[in-house]
């Protein structure tokens, strides 16, 4: 079986990230970028499903700028086989993303997509049920575990108050959450392997998609600074403080 | 030029390093300098990694890279905070087993190459003496043929790791200095098992790196077969030599990686330690040490990657390998300087590192060549001076 991981590149979430003084986005100049780390959760599961046999070849597939390709090298260290980037400067929404992924499934025709629940950029947690519903494919979302068997997966799934573990019929998205593995670090040897891998550069015009934005970014903020508390003797003096605030 | 911009591989093994680095953490380095403890698990994870063979050939289970990316590997842990007490646990295995791979046959390749760069074979270096220190020719450790190999006999000093090493590269005088043409003919290189039956290794006390030992050697009647010997009889010292400007290379980026690290502990430290109700990096008297370091490891660096790329491409690189390892190691120890001083009191306190790495910084500035003796080279050989010893 073969399994496309989709994978994005993002700001290195150590990276303690600037407001653009217009407010108009996050300053990516000179910012170390690095795969998102649920992404990179993702490529492992689909490497270590290839090492269990369950699946034959993963082909990861990246949309963003040419510097995209070091991400998807990354992937190929991991251990993915081949690489697709769809190269675009813009900013494309979940939706166009889908919709590009959507094109791209049905080009390699894989029998199960796994990629990650959301990018810590956006942080929009929708590009995996939004493709989900454009295949018309079910979907198991926050995974924590992942079996496939035959033509189904059971996915155990982190939900409110508990694990859920459902069966999915394959061909289906699956997306991964923080403790379904721990990604492995690339090897030398495996390195210099990915360099040899194929990577297709193509366009969002080679599948015929409109990435143009719907959505208008007004502004972006920084969240406010956190003031220090205030220690207080007792009780009473709680109650006189929160009448003072205006809260009770 | 490769070595002067960083190529996506190069990017892919700094980040690949760096995530190796990032599990061992302060604390770790703290606790290894402090019990004396080798630091095992970093060694065991970076052998795994592959990056034990990134400078020797694939066909041994290397990965057939060069200098460049050798030095981006040091530099990347030192760097990281491990400084010395990383660099130099695996230091040997990136370039020692050079003259093997360079002169060695195919027999003692085959032999002797994949034990080194998965790590399973663990090796030292034994050169210097007592009695010769830099000059290599007077070292008087005697093999003499025997019916079916070498007895060697002798004392050796700045050992690295020979507590643990299971092999030993050693450089012998095979015939006496009185009977050859030059002072540096005569001298044969060997590589062979660490026989603790007849090599005592006793650690020596010093400053820093306490993780990874210097030893002294006492050889005694050292018995080593006819095929340990490297390439071919007398010729030792040229073999030594050919492995000198990547090993000068290593020292100088491990240096800056050393200081480095110390720069950027030294930089938060200012920027969080508040005195007179701001922080003490808002002081100009505090920033420019700081600053100047930057520009001195950046300088440094740049050289040692010049002669790395220099020596990938075949070319001489003897002047710049030196001077760039003498860079590296005054900054690196400047930074180091700089960073202790930018502590205050909190500088001369453990808890925050900047004296670890600062004792490390000396490592670099007095082996593997003292920085005299490069002033001497780059007189001599560089401007044409007359030679002064």
């Amino acid at each position: 079986m073969k399994l496309l991981v989709p994978v994005k590149r993002v700001i290195d979430y150590n990276v303690k990230v600037r407001v653009k003084p217009d407010q108009t986005g996050v300053d990516l100049a000179n910012v170390k970028m690095s795969m998102n780390p649920f992404c990179e959760i993702a490529v492992e599961e689909a490497v270590r499903l290839r090492e269990k046999g369950a699946a034959s070849e993963i082909v990861v597939v990246s949309i963003g700028p040419a510097q995209a390709q070091e991400t998807i090298r990354t992937a190929l260290a991991m251990g993915a086989d081949r690489g697709i980037l769809i190269q675009t400067d813009q900013d494309v929404e979940p939706l166009g993303v889908a919709k590009l992924l959507k094109a791209v499934v049905e080009a390699e025709a894989p029998g199960a997509v796994v990629m990650g629940k959301q990018a810590i950029d956006g942080d929009n947690n929708a590009t995996g049920q939004m493709l989900a519903a454009l295949l018309g494919w079910p979907q198991a979302t926050f995974a924590s575990a992942i079996t496939i068997t035959g033509d189904s997966a059971e996915v155990t799934r982190e939900v409110d108050g508990g694990l859920q573990t459902l069966k999915v019929a394959l061909p289906a998205v699956i997306t991964a959450d923080l403790r379904l593995n721990e990604p492995r670090f690339a090897s030398l040897p495996n390195i210099m392997k990915a360099k040899k891998k194929p990577i297709d550069m193509k366009t969002p015009a080679d599948f015929g998609v409109d990435v143009a934005p719907r959505l208008t970014v007004l502004k972006v903020t920084e969240p406010p600074k956190r003031e220090g508390g205030a220690k207080v003797a007792d009780a009473a003096e709680l109650v006189g403080k929160l009448k003072e605030a205006g809260v009770i | 030029m490769s070595g002067f911009l960083p190529s996506d591989e190069h990017r892919a093994i700094e980040e690949a390093v760096q995530r190796i680095c990032a599990k061992y953490d302060d604390a770790y380095w703290a606790e290894t300098d402090e019990t004396g403890r080798f630091p095992e698990a970093f060694v065991a994870d970076m052998a795994e990694g592959g990056w034990l063979g990134t400078a020797m050939p694939e066909e041994f289970g290397g990965a057939g890279l060069g200098l460049v990316e050798a030095a981006i590997v040091m530099r990347t842990v030192t760097q990281s905070g491990a400084g010395f007490s990383g660099a130099s646990a695996i230091h040997l295995n990136i370039f020692g087993a050079k003259p093997i791979e360079k002169f060695g046959t195919d027999a003692q390749k085959h032999a002797w190459l994949p034990g080194v760069i998965s790590g399973s074979d663990k090796m030292c270096f034994a050169v210097t003496e007592p009695d010769a220190g830099l000059e290599t020719s007077a070292i008087t450790t005697r093999a003499t043929r025997t019916q079916d190999g070498w007895s060697i006999t002798g004392r050796k000093i700045w050992t690295t790791s020979a507590q643990r090493a299971d092999k030993i590269m050693m450089l012998a005088r095979t015939t006496p200095r009185e009977e050859v043409a030059r002072p540096t003919d005569g001298l044969s290189l060997f590589f062979c098992d660490f026989d603790r039956s007849a090599i005592d290794a006793k650690p020596i006390p010093k400053m820093g790196r306490k993780a990874v030992e210097c030893n002294m050697l006492f050889i005694e009647d050292l018995k080593v077969p006819a095929d340990a010997l490297i390439g071919e009889e007398g010729k030792g010292f040229k073999y030594i030599l050919s492995g000198l400007n990547p090993e000068r290379v290593l020292f100088a980026v491990e240096a800056v990686g050393l200081g480095r690290a110390a720069l950027m502990k030294a930089a938060q430290y200012a920027k969080d330690r508040v005195v007179f109700g701001r922080p003490i990096g808002m002081n100009q008297g505090v920033q420019h040490p700081l600053a100047r370091a930057w520009c001195e490891l950046e300088a440094a660096e740049l050289l040692a990657m010049k002669a790395a790329a220099l020596f990938d491409a075949g070319l001489d690189c003897g002047a710049e390998a030196n001077a760039a390892k003498y860079l590296g190691a005054e900054f690196g120890f400047k930074a180091c300087e700089a960073a202790v001083l930018a502590h205050g009191g909190m500088g001369y306190a453990k808890e925050y590192h900047v004296e670890r790495l600062f004792r490390e910084s000396m490592i670099a500035r007095i082996a593997p060549v003292s920085r005299e003796m490069i002033l001497n080279f780059v007189a001599e050989r560089v401007l044409g001076l007359p030679k002064s010893y």
